[in-house]
C-alpha cells in the first residue's frame, strides 16, 4: 500500500500454467520460501477442514468451565463464555481466509486490469480513473467500513466489499505508475517496431514486468485486513458474534486481558503466523518469478 | 521546390524500384512553447537492395525520421506535410491494424541500446516465437527452430540452448546480434538500423557491420542505417544522405560524398573525424557552434551560423538543392552559377 513509484521497476516474471512444477522445483531451494508454502498451506487446511479438525465445538458454550487456563485439555484455554479458544482459532481461519486472501486476490485482479487500462489507456480515460481511485483512496478506511457495513449490515460478504473497495484503488494505482514507466521502455518500441498488438504488449510483456511488486505488497496486506476485520468487529460493526473470526477473539481477550491472557495471545499468534507465511512466499515468489533475481536457473 | 528536388535525386524520381521512398517530408514536436520543426522537407529514397545511411549530429532529426517510417512516432509529434512511400504503399494513410501487418514483417527496426530494446523477463526464444504470430499454421517446434536457425545465422554459437537463455545472461554484442536477428526473423524488405553500434565497442561495432553487409547479400533486403559515425557509414554504405538541423544539405553515392563533399557542413564534419586529431596539439577538430534552435528556424540557410564559408546571401536566402555530380546534390549557395563543378 504504500511503496513508492521508485520501487517498482524490478522486472519481474510471470510464471506460465506449464512452468508451475519448474517453480516449485526453485521454492525447495529457498528455506524462508518453503516456509512461507508451509505456513499459507496450513491456514488453507484449518479453512478447509476446519469443522472436521477441531477437538471441541468452537460455538459451545460451558458456563462452568470459563477462562480455564491451556491445559491438554484446552490448548489455548477457554473464553469467558467457557468456548475452547483452539477449537475458535482454528474456525477462525476460515473466516481470515476469505476476508484477508480472498477479497484481496479480487481486489488484486480488479486492480490489475483498471491500473493497465489506465496506464496504457488514452489520457483522459486514465484522469477519470484516477480520480476515483483518488476519491476512494482519500477516505479514512475505517469510516468508509462503517458506512458500508451500516448501510448494507454486517456480515463476511459486506466486509469483503469493503476491503475490495479499499484495496483496488491501491493496487490499480500501483501498477498504473508501473504501466505508465515501462511503456515508455525501448523494449516496449522495439516490441512495436515487431508488429505485436497493443493488448499482447500489455498482457504477454508489459505485465511480467510490473507485477512483482503487487505479490509484496498484496501479501503484506492480508494481515492488515484482517487487522481491520478486529478492528471493525471491537467497533462492533464487524462479523456478528457468535461467528469465531480472530478479529473477535482478540477483541473478546482483550477485554479479559487480567483474567485470561491466553486469549489475546490465542487470536495474535495464528495472525503472525499467516502474516510471515504470506510475506515469505510473496517475497519468494517475487525473486523466483523475476530471472535476474533468480540465483538457481 | 519539389520539382527541382526530384531533377535533383535520380533515384527519387519515382524509380519503380524504390524500397523507401520519402518526398518533402515535415514532422513538428508540439511542445508547450510552439512548434519545434524537426524535420523540413526532407526527401531520401532507399532503392531495393542498397544500404542507405544517414548522417547527422544528436537533434538532427535522424530518429525522428525512423520511427516515422516506422508509425512508430512520439504522440507529441505530427507530419505535417510530405509523403512516405513503402514498396508502393503509402505509410501516411495507413490504420494502426495495416501499420501492426507491416512491422516486423516487411519493415523492422534495430535500436540503439541493445541492453535496453530487449524484454527483460522473456526468453529470447519465447521472445522470437512471439514475433511469428502471423503464421497460424507453425507448431512452436517449427518456431522455434526457425528462430535457432537466424540466431545461428546472425552468430549466437549453440543456439538451441541460448533460446531458453534471458537478455541479461548475454553481453551487449551478444544482444545486438539477437535484435538483429528479431528483425531478420521474417525477412524484411527493409531494416532500419537506429545508430545500431553507437552503444558497442570498436571490435564489436565492425562485427556487426560485417554481419549487415552479409546479410543484406543473403536476404536481399535493403537497410537504412543512421549512424553520427563516417568511418561506419563509409564501410558499409553505398549511398549517404547528410541531415542537418532537420534538412537534408548533401546526399550523393558513398565514394561522392567522402572524396568530393560540397556542402560545408560535409566538409567540416568529415574534418571532424577522430583519426584526424592532432598528434602534435592533441586537439580533436570541432564545428564550433551549436545547432539551431528548431522552435524559430533562422531565415537562410540553417548551417549560416556555423559556416565557415559565409557570405550575405546565406543569412537571408535558404539554398535549394543543386546537383552536383551523378545522384549527388547539395544544398548550398557557394554552388550557384558553378552549377556543376
Amino acid at each position: 500500500m504504500s511503496a513508492q513509484p521508485s520501487d517498482i521497476p524490478v522486472p519481474v516474471g510471470l510464471a506460465a500454467a506449464g512452468s508451475l512444477l519448474r517453480l516449485l522445483r526453485r521454492l525447495s531451494h529457498d528455506p524462508l520460501g518453503l516456509l512461507g508454502l508451509f505456513l499459507v498451506l496450513v491456514m488453507v487446511f484449518c479453512a478447509l477442514f476446519g469443522p472436521w479438525i477441531v477437538p471441541d465445538d468452537p460455538f459451545k458454550i460451558h458456563v462452568a468451565e470459563r477462562f480455564n487456563a491451556p491445559s491438554l485439555a484446552h490448548l489455548f484455554g477457554t473464553d469467558s463464555l467457557g468456548r475452547d479458544v483452539f477449537s475458535r482459532v482454528i474456525a477462525g481461519s476460515r473466516i481470515a481466509l476469505s476476508v484477508g486472501a480472498s477479497s484481496i486476490l479480487i481486489a488484486m485482479v480488479l486492480g490489475l486490469i483498471l491500473g493497465l487500462t489506465a496506464g496504457y489507456g488514452p489520457r483522459w480515460l486514465d484522469n477519470a480513473f484516477l480520480l476515483l481511485f483518488d476519491s476512494v483512496y482519500s477516505f479514512p478506511t475505517v469510516i468508509l467500513g462503517l458506512t458500508v457495513m451500516t448501510l448494507l449490515g454486517a456480515s463476511i460478504a459486506t466486509l469483503m466489499f469493503v476491503v475490495v473497495v479499499i484495496q483496488t484503488p491501491a493496487y490499480a494505482r500501483l501498477i498504473r505508475t508501473a504501466t505508465l514507466a515501462a511503456k515508455n521502455a525501448e523494449y516496449v518500441l522495439a516490441i512495436r517496431s515487431l508488429g505485436t498488438s497493443p493488448l499482447r504488449i500489455l498482457v504477454v510483456h508489459i505485465l511480467p514486468n510490473i507485477i512483482g511488486p503487487l505479490f509484496i505488497i498484496a501479501s503484506m496486506d492480508i494481515p492488515s485486513v484482517i487487522a481491520l476485520e478486529a478492528g471493525l468487529t471491537y467497533l462492533g460493526m464487524g462479523i456478528p458474534p457468535p461467528a469465531p473470526s480472530w478479529g473477535r477473539i482478540l477483541q473478546e481477550g482483550f477485554t479479559a486481558i487480567r483474567d485470561a491472557p491466553w486469549i489475546v495471545l490465542a487470536g495474535g499468534f495464528p495472525l503472525i503466523l499467516t502474516t510471515l507465511g504470506f510475506t515469505f512466499l510473496g517475497e519468494s515468489l517475487r525473486d523466483l518469478l523475476d530471472p535476474r533475481l533468480r540465483r538457481i536457473v | 521546390m519539389t520539382g527541382a528536388k526530384v531533377q535533383a535525386f535520380p533515384a527519387a524520381a519515382g524509380a519503380a524500384d524504390d524500397v523507401l521512398d520519402i518526398r518533402d517530408l515535415s514532422i513538428d514536436f508540439r511542445t508547450p512553447k510552439g512548434p519545434v520543426h524537426a524535420l523540413r522537407h526532407v526527401s531520401l529514397a532507399v532503392p531495393r537492395g542498397s544500404i542507405v545511411g544517414l548522417v547527422g549530429e544528436s537533434g538532427s532529426g535522424k530518429s525522428t525520421l525512423a520511427l516515422a517510417a516506422m508509425g512508430l512516432m512520439q504522440g507529441n509529434a505530427e507530419i505535417i506535410d510530405g509523403s512516405l512511400q513503402f514498396s508502393g504503399i503509402d505509410l501516411r494513410g495507413l490504420s494502426p491494424e495495416a501499420w501492426r501487418a507491416i512491422r516486423g514483417k516487411r519493415i523492422s527496426m534495430v535500436f540503439q541500446d541493445p541492453m535496453t530494446s530487449l524484454n527483460p523477463v522473456r526468453s529470447i526464444g519465447q521472445q522470437m516465437m512471439d514475433i511469428q504470430y502471423r503464421d497460424r499454421s507453425a507448431w512452436p517446434a517449427q518456431r522455434r527452430r526457425k528462430a535457432a536457425e537466424i540466431l545461428k545465422r546472425v552468430g549466437i554459437p549453440d543456439p538451441e540452448r541460448q533460446l531458453n537463455r534471458h537478455p541479461h545472461e548475454f553481453s551487449g554484442g551478444m544482444r545486438q546480434r539477437i535484435a538483429i536477428a528479431m528483425g531478420l526473423l521474417e525477412k524484411p524488405e527493409l531494416l532500419i538500423a537506429d545508430e545500431p553500434t553507437t552503444a558497442l565497442d570498436v571490435t564489436l561495432e565492425a562485427q556487426i557491420i560485417h554481419l549487415l553487409r552479409e546479410l543484406r547479400q543473403e536476404f536481399g533486403g535493403s537497410i537504412l542505417f543512421i549512424s553520427h559515425n563516417l568511418g561506419v557509414i563509409a564501410e558499409l554504405c553505398d549511398i549517404v544522405v547528410v541531415l542537418y538541423a532537420g534538412e537534408v544539405v548533401e546526399q550523393g553515392p558513398v565514394r561522392e560524398i567522402f572524396h568530393r563533399p560540397k556542402h560545408p557542413y560535409t566538409q567540416a564534419l568529415l574534418e571532424c573525424d577522430p583519426a584526424r586529431i592532432d598528434l602534435i596539439s592533441r586537439d580533436l577538430p570541432t564545428i564550433p557552434g551549436d545547432v539551431p534552435n528548431l522552435l524559430q528556424v533562422p531565415p537562410g540557410c540553417v548551417f549560416a551560423p556555423r559556416c565557415p564559408k559565409l557570405f550575405d546571401r546565406c543569412r537571408v536566402e535558404a539554398p535549394t538543392d543543386r546537383a552536383v555530380g551523378p545522384g549527388h546534390a547539395a544544398r548550398c549557395h557557394l554552388l550557384d552559377g558553378a552549377g556543376r563543378e
